[in-house]
């Protein structure tokens, strides 16, 4: 590839000095559909899972320091700025999950007696494992 | 070889995105929504005790320690091609891996110090 474009044209053959093809792409490619959107979105959804990790160690070296920093974090969580980021990024791993269930049928082939399970009942699986764990967290939690 | 070496790294970088990939959509959506949403609003609020007894035990802290761990790995990578693809920053891959793989070694060391 890199031999041909380097290689001159035929002197004097072409109007136009040779080089490789190279099309322009803005930066801005994503706005222009909305199914590239909605990808450059799910692909961000990475930035707020890594935001709830900074977030929940915050909160258990807060409990871990005893109440009253732990009232303290409640506190500062509490506040409208925060109140908003964090349900921004509820919105955003709740984004990563739906599209990571719907598109786990298509990276796992499921067999039983030899054929394959329909993707409808491996998602299903999925969604509903979601379930069972989202319950099981929340009954911990809440206790 | 370095070729080979390349891409069998490569192929461990998706493996752990995959994993982080599954276990953040199972775990953080409802541990977000109860610590990000509903403790700080006050609609539900456990006792200070009670999570901290949650949170001293052992099992939770493998679970929460491989969740963090899992987690960065998988932002670390799908955060790495996002600036790739959708910033057009291929040429900075460097700096750009620095960050992420980085970011997520700093991350998880600093989880397993305050979970442990």
């Amino acid at each position: 590839m890199s031999e041909l474009t380097r290689e001159s044209p035929a002197q004097g053959a072409h109007p136009l000095p040779a080089g490789p093809y190279r099309p322009r792409t803005s930066v801005f490619w994503w706005v222009r559909r909305r199914s590239y959107l909605l990808f450059v979105l799910r692909e961000l959804s990475c930035v707020f899972v890594a935001w709830f990790v900074v977030y929940l160690l915050l909160l258990v070296a807060a409990v871990h320091r005893g109440n009253d920093a732990y009232q303290g974090f409640l506190q500062w969580s509490g506040q409208p700025g925060m109140l908003v980021l964090n349900l921004v990024a509820l919105a955003f791993v709740v984004l990563h999950a739906i599209t990571w269930f719907n598109l786990a049928p298509k990276a796992m082939v499921v067999r039983l007696h030899g054929r394959r399970l329909p993707s409808r009942i491996v998602a299903a699986g999925h969604f509903t494992a979601w379930l069972v764990v989202s319950a099981l967290v929340a009954w911990l939690v809440v206790g | 070889m370095t070729m080979a070496k390349r891409s069998s790294s490569e192929a461990m970088a998706w493996l752990l995105f995959s994993a982080g990939g599954v276990v953040s959509a199972l775990l953080v959506p409802v541990l977000l929504l109860l610590s990000g949403v509903l403790f700080p609003l006050g609609l539900l609020v456990p006792e200070h005790a009670h999570l901290a007894a949650v949170l001293g035990h052992p099992l939770t802290k493998v679970v929460l320690l491989g969740l963090c761990m899992l987690a960065l790995l998988h932002w670390a990578h799908r955060f790495r091609y996002t600036l790739y693809d959708g910033l057009r920053l291929k040429r900075l891959s460097v700096p750009i891996n620095l960050l992420c793989y980085g970011g997520a070694l700093a991350g998880s060391v600093w989880a397993a110090i305050v979970l442990f």
